[in-house]
C-alpha cells in the first residue's frame, strides 16, 4: 500500500495489512503497491510492455499512410478492383484477403487453446495446437508473398503502379512487409517453443540453450499475446488498405 | 488486485524475487565481458558512451576552431564541417546522453535502489550492450567509407539527408540509418528490462512512492524511449526506401542541382513530425533522468528531505506525457499549417509550468540546508543554473512571433546547449563524483574535482552564452564560415576566437577528470561503505562494491522514504531506507543547533 504519510515509518504488517481502498485511492494504491504493480509474471509484462512499443511502430506507419494518401495529387488505386482475384472468369473482389485474414483469426483461436492446454499440462495437445498455429501462420506469408506476386506481376512496384499514385506501393509494400516479418518470427518462435513442449522442457523447468532460464508454461501464454496482437495489427491494416 | 506483500502471487513465476535465478560464471570473459550482472553492463554502457562522447568532443572542438579562427585549418573544409555538425549532435544526444542515463546509471542504479539482485531478463540486458556497441561502430565506420559521414544535420532532413549536394549521401547516410536501427533494437532490450524491474521486481516495502527520485527519472524516460524510438524508427526504414528503392515516402519532385529527380509526391513535412514526435521526448529523454539524479544529489548533500516529494513525482510524469504533444514547436518555420503553431506554442508553454516546479523544489530543498559543498553538490547547482538559464531562451523559442526570426540562428544553438548539453552533462559529472565511491570503493579526489567544475561551469557559460547575442545579430547555424556578410559586424568574429578558446579550455580540463578517474581507481582514499552518508538502499550493501547479486542473503526490506535527512528528534542525520522503526536511535535532548535539523 502507498504509505499516506512518505517520511513516516510503517511496518511491513501495516503495509501489507491495510485495507483496501475504493475508487481513485485504491486504483494509486494498487499502482504504487510494494514489489509489483502488476499480478503477473516478469516475462508477460515485458511482452505487454513490448507490444506497447510496437504499437507506436505500426501507429506511425498507419499515419504515415493516411497522410500520404490524403496529400498526394494522384488518384489513389480502387482497392476493390486491385485486389480482387479472378477466378473462373469471375472478379472477386477481396476474396484472397478475406481468406488470408480468416486464416490468421483461426490461428489465434488455436493459440489461445494451446495456451488453455498448456497450462493443464497436456504436452501431446499443446505441442499440436502450436504446430497447427505455426502452419497457419506460414500459410498467411505464404499466400501474403503469392498476393505481393500478383501485383507485382501486373505492374505494381514500390516506386510506381499503373493505377495512380506512386505513393500505393511504396505504403503497401512497406506496411504488408513489416506486418509480415512479424508474422515470420512469431511462427519461428512457435515452431521453437513446440519443440520445447514436446522434449517436455517447459515441464522439467529445464534451462533454455541461449538464456540459461528455467522454462515455465507462462511463457506460451506471453509468445500467445504477441501473436493476438500480430493478428490485431492485421485487422486494423486490413481496414486501411482494402476497405478504405 | 487490493492484496500484495507477503501472499503468494498466484502467477509468479519460480526463479522471481528471492530466489531470482542468476548464472554466476566462473572465467574472467564470463564475469567481466560476457556479463549478465546490470553493475558490469553499466560500466561497459559507461565507457563505450564515454569514447564515442570524445570523439564528439573532439569534433566540436574542430569545429569550434574553424569558427574561431576561420581560414587557418585547411583540414576542414565546408563539407567535413558539415559532418563534423552532425556526428557531434547525434553522438552527444543519442550515443552518449541517452545511453549515459539510460544504459549506463539505469543499469546500476535501478537494481540497487530498488531493492532487486538484477534486471528481471538478464541474458536480454547483455544483449542490449552488445547490440549499442555494434551500433557505434557502425557510425565510426561511417567516417571511413568513400564520401565519408553523413553531413545532414543531426536531423537528417530529406529530401536533402539523400540528396546530391550533401556529403556522404552513399555510404555515410546508410550507415547511420543502420546504426540508429540497431541501436533502437538495442535499447529496446534494455528499456524493457528497466521498466518491467522498476514496476514489478522492487524490494518488499518498496512502494512507488518511497522510490528515488533517480528511479522515477529513469524510469519514465525509459518509457518515453520506448513509445518515441518507433516514430524515429518508421522515418529511417521510409527514408531507406527512398534511397535504395525510388520510393517517394518524403521525396518531393525537384530539381536537384539542375537534374530533376525521379521522385514525386512524397511529403518532407511528414518526416519532419515523424522525427520531432521522436525528437523531443528526447529531449526529455535526457532531462528527466539528470531531474531524478540532481534531486537526490541536492538532498543527500544538503542533508534535507527533497521538497514536495510528491509533487516531483507528479511533475515527471506530467512533463513526460506532456513532451508529447509538443512536437511541432520545432516546426514553426517549415510550412506547416499555422493553427498547429498556435495549438504547440500553447502546450509548449503549459509544459514550462511542472518544469518551473521542479526548480522552485530544487531551491526550496536547498533552503536552509546543512549544505555540505561537495563536488557533486557544486555541479548538481552548477545543473540549476544552466538549466534555468537555457529554460528561459526555451520560452522566448516557444513563442511562435519570436521563434519566426530566432529559428536557425546561434540563438538556439545556445539554447539548447544550455538547457540539454551542458545542463545534463554537468548531472553526468555529478553523478559521477556521487557514485564512483560506491562503484570503484575509492573517493574521488576533491581538488582535481573542484577544478574540473569550476572551470566546466564558467568555460560552458562563456562558450555558449555570447551565442544569444550571435542570434540576435542573425547569425546563423550550420554555417563553416560567413565571408564577406554585411550584417553581421566585424565584433562577432571576435566573439567568436574568444568562445573557440573557452571551449578549447573546456575540453582540456576534461583531461583532469580523467587522470582523476584513473587515479584514484589505484590511489583515491577508501570510501567504505556509504560516504556521504545516504539513505538510498545501494549505499546499504553488505559489500563495496556490490557483489553480484547485489545484496548479501537477504533481500533489504524498506520501512521509509528515501529523504530522511536531519529528521526531528533522531540521533544521526540520516535514516538508511532499510532501517526498521524500532532501530532508530532516539536523541537524548532535542538538539536545536544539530545539523541537518528541519526548520521548524
Ligand atoms: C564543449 C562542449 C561543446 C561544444 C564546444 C559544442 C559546440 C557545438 C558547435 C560548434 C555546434 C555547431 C553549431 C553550428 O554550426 O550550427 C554544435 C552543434 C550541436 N551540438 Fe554541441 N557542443 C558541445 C557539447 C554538446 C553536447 C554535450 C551536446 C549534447 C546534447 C551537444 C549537442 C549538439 C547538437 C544537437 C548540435 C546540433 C547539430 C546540428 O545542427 O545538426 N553539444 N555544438
Ligand atoms: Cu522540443
Amino acid at each position: 500500500m502507498a504509505n499516506p504519510h512518505p517520511g513516516r515509518p510503517m511496518s511491513p504488517v501495516e503495509m501489507t495489512r491495510s485495507a483496501p481502498q475504493e475508487g481513485m485511492a485504491g486504483l494509486v494504491s494498487d499502482w504504487s503497491a510494494e514489489r509489483r504493480v502488476f499480478d503477473i509474471s516478469w516475462g508477460k509484462a515485458m511482452m505487454w510492455l513490448f507490444i506497447l512499443s510496437d504499437v507506436f511502430i505500426f501507429a506511425c506507419f498507419l499515419v504515415g499512410y493516411m497522410v500520404l494518401r490524403m496529400s498526394t495529387v494522384d488518384p489513389w488505386p480502387d482497392a476493390s478492383e486491385v485486389f480482387a482475384l479472378t477466378i473462373a472468369g469471375q472478379s472477386i473482389p477481396l476474396l484472397l484477403i478475406a481468406i488470408m485474414t480468416f486464416i490468421l483469426i483461426s490461428s489465434s483461436g488455436t493459440m489461445a487453446l494451446a495456451v488453455k492446454y498448456g497450462y493443464a499440462n497436456n504436452r501431446r495437445l499443446t505441442a499440436v495446437l502450436l504446430l497447427v498455429t505455426a502452419a497457419l501462420g506460414a500459410t498467411f506469408v505464404g499466400m501474403q508473398a503469392f498476393e505481393w506476386a500478383m501485383l507485382i506481376g501486373e505492374g505494381v512496384r514500390p516506386w510506381e503502379n499503373p493505377w495512380g499514385a506512386a505513393q500505393f506501393g511504396a505504403v503497401f509494400f512497406l506496411i504488408t512487409g513489416f506486418h509480415g516479418t512479424h508474422v515470420t518470427i512469431g511462427v519461428i518462435f512457435i515452431v521453437i517453443m513446440a519443440v520445447k513442449v514436446m522434449r517436455g522442457s517447459l515441464e522439467k523447468s529445464r534451462p533454455g540453450f541461449l538464456t540459461g532460464r528455467k522454462g515455465n508454461y507462462g511463457m506460451i501464454e506471453s509468445l500467445g499475446l504477441y501473436w493476438h496482437f500480430v493478428d490485431l495489427v492485421w485487422v486494423f491494416i486490413f481496414a486501411f488498405f482494402y476497405l478504405w | 488486485m487490493a492484496e500484495h506483500g507477503q501472499h503468494s502471487v498466484p502467477h509468479a513465476q519460480a526463479g522471481e524475487f528471492d530466489n531470482m535465478e542468476l548464472v554466476h560464471p566462473k572465467t574472467f570473459l564470463g564475469k567481466y565481458v560476457w556479463s549478465q550482472d546490470a553493475k558490469v553492463i553499466a560500466i561497459q554502457y559507461g565507457l563505450t558512451a564515454i569514447a564515442i562522447g570524445l570523439v564528439a568532443l573532439v569534433l566540436s572542438v574542430l569545429m569550434r576552431l574553424q569558427l574561431g579562427f576561420p581560414n587557418t585549418f585547411s583540414l576542414i573544409d565546408p563539407s567535413s564541417y558539415l559532418q563534423y555538425v552532425t556526428m557531434h549532435g547525434m553522438i552527444m544526444v543519442v550515443y552518449l546522453l541517452t545511453a549515459l542515463f539510460l544504459g549506463a546509471f539505469g543499469n546500476y542504479l535501478i537494481p540497487l535502489m530498488c531493492g532487486a539482485r538484477d534486471m528481471v531478463f538478464p541474458y536480454l540486458n547483455m544483449l542490449s550492450y552488445w547490440f549499442y556497441l555494434v551500433a557505434v561502430l557502425i557510425l565510426v565506420a561511417s567516417f571511413f567509407v568513400p564520401g565519408g559521414a553523413t553531413g545532414a544535420g543531426w536531423t537528417l532532413y530529406p529530401p536533402q539527408a539523400i540528396s546530391p549536394g550533401t556529403p556522404g549521401i552513399h555510404g555515410g547516410i546508410l550507415l547511420m540509418f543502420a546504426s540508429l536501427a540497431v541501436f533502437i533494437a538495442g535499447f529496446t532490450m534494455g528499456g524493457l528490462n528497466y521498466v518491467v524491474t522498476v514496476l514489478q521486481a522492487r524490494t518488499r516495502g518498496m512502494t512507488l512512492m518511497r522510490l528515488p527520485l533517480t528511479i522515477w527519472g529513469i524510469f519514465m524516460a525509459t518509457v518515453m524511449a520506448l513509445l518515441a524510438f518507433p516514430a524515429l524508427l518508421v522515418a529511417i526504414l521510409m527514408m531507406l526506401c527512398d534511397m535504395l528503392l525510388g520510393t517517394s515516402f518524403f521525396m518531393p519532385e525537384m530539381l536537384n542541382l539542375g537534374e530533376p529527380s525521379t521522385h514525386e509526391g512524397g511529403s518532407p513535412l511528414l518526416y519532419q513530425h515523424l522525427f520531432w514526435f521522436f525528437g523531443h521526448p528526447e529531449v526529455y529523454i535526457v532531462a528527466l533522468p539528470a531531474f531524478g539524479i540532481v534531486s537526490d544529489i541536492l538532498a543527500t548533500h544538503a542533508r534535507k528531505n527533497i521538497f514536495g516529494y510528491r509533487m516531483m513525482v507528479w511533475a515527471i510524469i506530467l512533463i513526460a506525457v506532456l513532451s508529447f504533444v509538443v512536437w511541432a514547436h520545432h516546426m514553426f518555420v517549415s510550412g506547416m499549417n499555422p493553427y498547429f503553431g498556435f495549438l504547440f506554442a500553447t502546450t509548449t508553454l503549459i509544459i514550462a509550468v511542472p518544469t518551473a516546479i521542479k526548480v522552485y523544489n530544487w531551491v526550496l530543498t536547498l533552503w536552509r540546508g546543512n549544505i555540505r559543498m561537495t563536488v557533486p553538490m557544486l555541479f548538481a547547482i552548477g545543473f540549476i543554473f544552466t538549466f534555468v538559464n537555457g529554460g528561459l531562451s526555451g520560452l522566448f523559442l516557444g513563442n511562435v512571433t519570436v521563434d519566426v526570426p530566432l529559428a536557425d540562428t546561434y540563438f538556439v544553438v545556445g539554447h539548447f546547449h544550455m538547457v540539454m548539453a551542458v545542463a545534463p552533462v554537468l548531472v553526468v559529472f555529478g553523478a559521477i563524483y556521487h557514485w564512483y565511491p560506491k562503484i570503484t570503493g575509492r573517493m574521488l579526489d576533491d581538488t582535481l574535482g573542484k577544478i574540473h567544475f569550476w572551470v566546466t561551469f564558467l568555460g560552458t557559460y562563456a562558450i555558449f552564452y555570447p551565442m544569444h547575442f550571435m542570434g540576435f545579430a542573425g547569425v546563423p547555424r550550420r554555417y563553416y564560415g560567413y565571408g564577406e556578410t554585411t550584417f553581421i559586424p566585424d565584433s562577432i568574429q571576435t566573439l567568436n576566437a574568444f568562445m573557440s578558446v573557452a571551449a578549447i579550455i573546456v575540453a582540456l580540463v576534461q583531461l583532469v577528470f580523467f587522470y582523476n578517474l584513473v587515479r584514484s581507481y589505484f590511489r583515491g582514499r577508501e570510501a567504505g561503505p556509504n560516504p556521504w552518508q545516504a539513505t538510498t538502499l545501494e549505499w546499504q550493501t553488505e559489500h563495496t562494491p556490490p557483489r553480484h547479486g547485489n545484496f548479501g542473503t537477504e533481500l533489504p526490506v524498506v520501512y521509509r522514504w528515501a529523504y530522511d535527512y536531519g529528521v526531528p528528534g533522531t540521533k544521526h542525520d540520516f535514516i538508511p531506507q532499510n532501517m526498521a522503526p524500532d532501530e532508530v536511535e532516539r536523541a537524548d535532548r532535542v538538539d536545536q543547533d544539530a545539523p541537518g535539523r528541519l526548520p521548524s
